[in-house]
């Protein structure tokens, strides 16, 4: 035990203190951080080129009351449109907007002029034809003789709230659903990049101990199931430390750059078009949300994503490790060999995201259970409740198999590790697992 | 004291797939002695070596280390020293030998101690904090013996100890050997250059196909297969009448080699031949050297193997 915890000690240690390990660490956030800004400034670019609009508005269907925005200035004024046209230059001018009467109040299209020496920019485009159908609405409101309070009532927010069959069981909202799902894509993700990323470092060390032949120094002093054991430890703790620098830096330095730069989140979704969210209805689903959120039962589902967590990697990394030790020098051999790992890794990412969709299909259900995939499939559950006999059953069998996994990778390995030169077959995995030493 | 041997195997055998690596092999290695494991390569050096390092287990047999029945906790008495042996690239020497040392049982303390020790010896204090990577060949090669014998093992094991030495070296990790030697360790010495085997070791044991096929003192093995081989160096010449139980083999000018038949004496030959006026310079018994013992003797079993197979 002492000697594996050496072992553990050796592959945090010289793994973290790596200059490359602590560049890559401190400067993703940073690369994200400025990437973050970069967007910002990109999306909040405002034109530069002001305009002068002149509005000639006989009818007065704007009532004279046209907004002007940073770059763009309007001026209602009497001059003809043919005379404007001519002198548009010396009057100063970059364009003339003509309101022409409206004919039908109750038409639905209605159509302005715009006469300049070049077509409006999307911008202004955008910016004018939302001006203009306000106050269309407010002409159209007064023209009709509209009550205002009755418009108003006709436009209605429908909800949907998911109630429970028994009395005093576990009331959600769909908010749960999105949140959960949220919660379990990211928890997905987490788990796949980890996968190949630390499986890949647990496999590229193994082989590198082979390669430079310390591999026989080290097991005349330990077995090699602990310093198997020890290296999948301690890279899933270098894992682990990553992850946690970076869920701390990445928020933390989103914050500071809001503040410094006082960029302002909702002016990405402003930009898009139609995605306009009343204010008090953001406020009351963020309401909704922290309640939502604090309503998950935390107290399960964080353990058991810690487990899925630990499970998943020690099951695939165990068998990365196997892979590692049976490579010869060539490192493009063993991409054959870690296939089985990658392919079942692959599918589940797949069905986490439908399961996410319907998570009590057949296929989420049984995908959850099945242990190659659970580590994926099940945390995107969670947040649905499922039933506990499913996620004791997927919990167990996890267990179960990442035991094993951990025991037959350390039986390929110690063979593995010292067999040189022989290209390695999947079928002699199957033979090395049984193989006596 | 109690004088059993460091090391005793009786009847061990291992297998692979199809190969029969170890075949039953009994040996005794003598406490405190350079012992010297010869054979061809693929021999089953190496894998008997690895049984001893509990690297492998053997199939069936017994291992005594020390007289005790070999068990998980001995490798901390057994320093080994693989053929195929590396280091951590890019870990420091201090570091790499701190972690060696502590994996082998010993405390923090002790190994920076010991690590202290050996940097003085060798001169090399100011390596510590060197990473591996930044030494030659034979630097590492350095560090590798340091770390084999960190822990002041009572048996220690070198598999091919100076492949990729130069001669500086060679004779530096030689004297380390004998010191160790001097000091009470056990040194079993796994090689196919015989000169080195014939310079260092007192006791062999020859290993061909997996099998113990000659093992004792170096001493009495060459005289064991002797051949009553004389030289003489003489002025004049040799009279044209020998003796009836002797031959010529060789004679060119001033030296001779003289061949002993069955019942012949060496003291009757030089006898005779200062009756006949022969000026002797030099008379000197011409034992095999190692290296023609072992030829002959993987030889002869390959062939004896060769013949048991063919029935």
């Amino acid at each position: 035990m002492n000697k594996l915890w050496l072992i553990i000690q050796r592959e945090y240690l010289t793994r973290v203190t790596r200059k490359s390990f602590i560049l890559a660490t401190l400067l993703t956030p940073f690369a994200f951080a400025l990437f973050f800004v970069v967007v910002a400034v990109i999306f909040g670019y405002e034109s530069d080129d002001s305009r002068k609009v002149a509005v000639i508005d006989k009818s007065a269907i704007l009532q004279g009351a046209l907004k002007d925005e940073k770059n763009l200035f309007f001026k209602f004024v009497d001059y003809d449109l043919d005379f404007l046209r001519k002198h548009l230059d010396s009057l100063q001018y970059d364009a003339i907007l003509e309101v022409p009467p409206m004919d039908d109040v109750l038409a639905n299209k209605y159509t302005l002029y715009y006469y300049a020496e070049d077509a409006p920019t999307l911008d202004i485009e955008l910016m004018i034809k939302d001006r203009i159908r306000d106050a269309v609405r407010e002409y159209k409101i007064r023209e009709l003789n509209l009550e205002r309070k009755q418009l108003e009532a006709l436009e209605t927010r429908v909800e949907l709230d998911p109630e429970p069959l028994q009395e005093g069981g576990a009331d959600s909202s769909t908010i749960t659903s999105a949140i959960g799902a949220g919660i379990g894509m990211i928890m997905g993700f987490i788990m796949y990049i980890v996968v190949f990323v630390y499986g890949a470092m647990v496999m590229r060390s193994v082989m590198e101990e082979k390669t430079t032949r310390i591999v026989e120094v080290m097991i005349s002093s330990v077995r090699p199931f602990h310093l198997m054991l020890g290296k999948i430890i301690g890279v899933g703790a270098v894992g682990l430390t990553q992850v946690a620098v970076w869920a701390i830096l990445i928020p933390s330095l989103m914050f500071i750059v809001q503040v410094v730069f006082g960029i302002d989140t909702a002016q990405f979704s402003a930009m898009e078009p139609g995605a306009e969210i009343d204010p008090d209805d953001m406020e009351q689903m963020m309401a909704l949300g922290l309640r939502e959120i604090q309503n998950i039962n935390w107290w399960l589902i964080f353990p058991l994503f810690v487990i899925y967590f630990l499970g998943g990697y020690f099951m695939y990394s165990s068998f990365f490790a196997a892979v590692g030790a049976s490579m010869s020098d060539d490192l493009g051999e063993g991409q054959s060999l870690t296939l089985p790992i990658v392919i079942p890794v692959i599918l589940a990412l797949y069905i986490m995201m439908a399961a996410v969709q319907a998570p009590n299909s057949s296929l989420a259900v049984w995908s959850s259970i099945f242990p190659l995939f659970s580590p994926i499939v099940m945390p995107a559950r969670l947040a649905f409740n499922p039933p506990a006999w499913e996620i004791l059953v997927s919990v167990v069998l996890l267990i179960a198999t990442s035991v094993s996994f951990v025991w037959l990778s350390g039986r390929i390995y110690r063979v593995g590790i010292l067999m040189y030169g022989k290209k390695v077959t999947l079928k002699e995995f199957g033979k090395w697992m049984f193989r006596k030493m | 004291m109690t004088n059993h041997p460091i090391l005793r195997l009786e009847e061990v055998l291992k297998a692979y797939d199809q190969k029969i690596a170890v075949d039953r092999v009994t040996l005794s290695v003598p406490k405190g002695a350079i012992f010297g494991m010869l054979g061809p390569n693929g021999a089953g050096k190496t894998s008997l070596i690895r049984i001893i390092t509990t690297i492998t287990q053997a199939d069936s047999g017994k291992v005594f280390l020390d007289g005790e029945p070999l068990n998980s906790k001995h490798p901390e008495f057994i320093g080994y020293m693989p053929e195929e042996r590396g280091l951590y690239k890019k870990m420091k020497v201090g570091d790499h030998l701190l972690y060696l040392g502590r994996l082998k049982g010993l405390s923090k303390a002790q190994t920076e101690a010991e690590i202290r020790r050996w940097f003085e010896k060798l001169e090399i204090s100011d390596w510590w904090n060197k990473k591996v990577e930044e030494l030659s060949k034979g630097m590492q090669q350095k560090i590798q013996f340091i770390a084999t014998v960190i822990h002041r093992p009572k048996l220690l094991i070198l598999d091919e100890p100076f492949s990729g030495l130069d001669p500086i070296n060679t004779n530096l990790i030689k004297d380390e050997i004998y010191q160790l030697h001097q000091e009470g360790t056990s040194i079993i010495f796994s090689t196919h250059r015989m000169e080195q085997v014939e310079e260092i070791c007192e006791h062999i044991v020859l290993i061909n196909q997996g099998k113990n096929i000659l093992e004792g003192e170096v001493k009495a093995i060459r005289n064991q297969f002797k051949e009553h081989q004389f030289r003489i160096d003489f002025e004049g010449n040799l009279p044209e009448d020998l003796p009836s139980k002797v031959r010529t083999i060789k004679e060119n000018g001033g030296s001779a080699v003289i061949q002993l038949l069955e019942g012949a004496e060496s003291n009757q030959l030089l006898g005779y031949l200062i009756d006949r006026g022969v000026r002797i310079k030099a008379f000197n018994e011409l034992l095999p050297s190692l290296n023609e013992i072992f030829i002959r003797q993987v030889e002869q079993s390959n062939a004896g193997l060769a013949a048991a197979s063919g029935h």
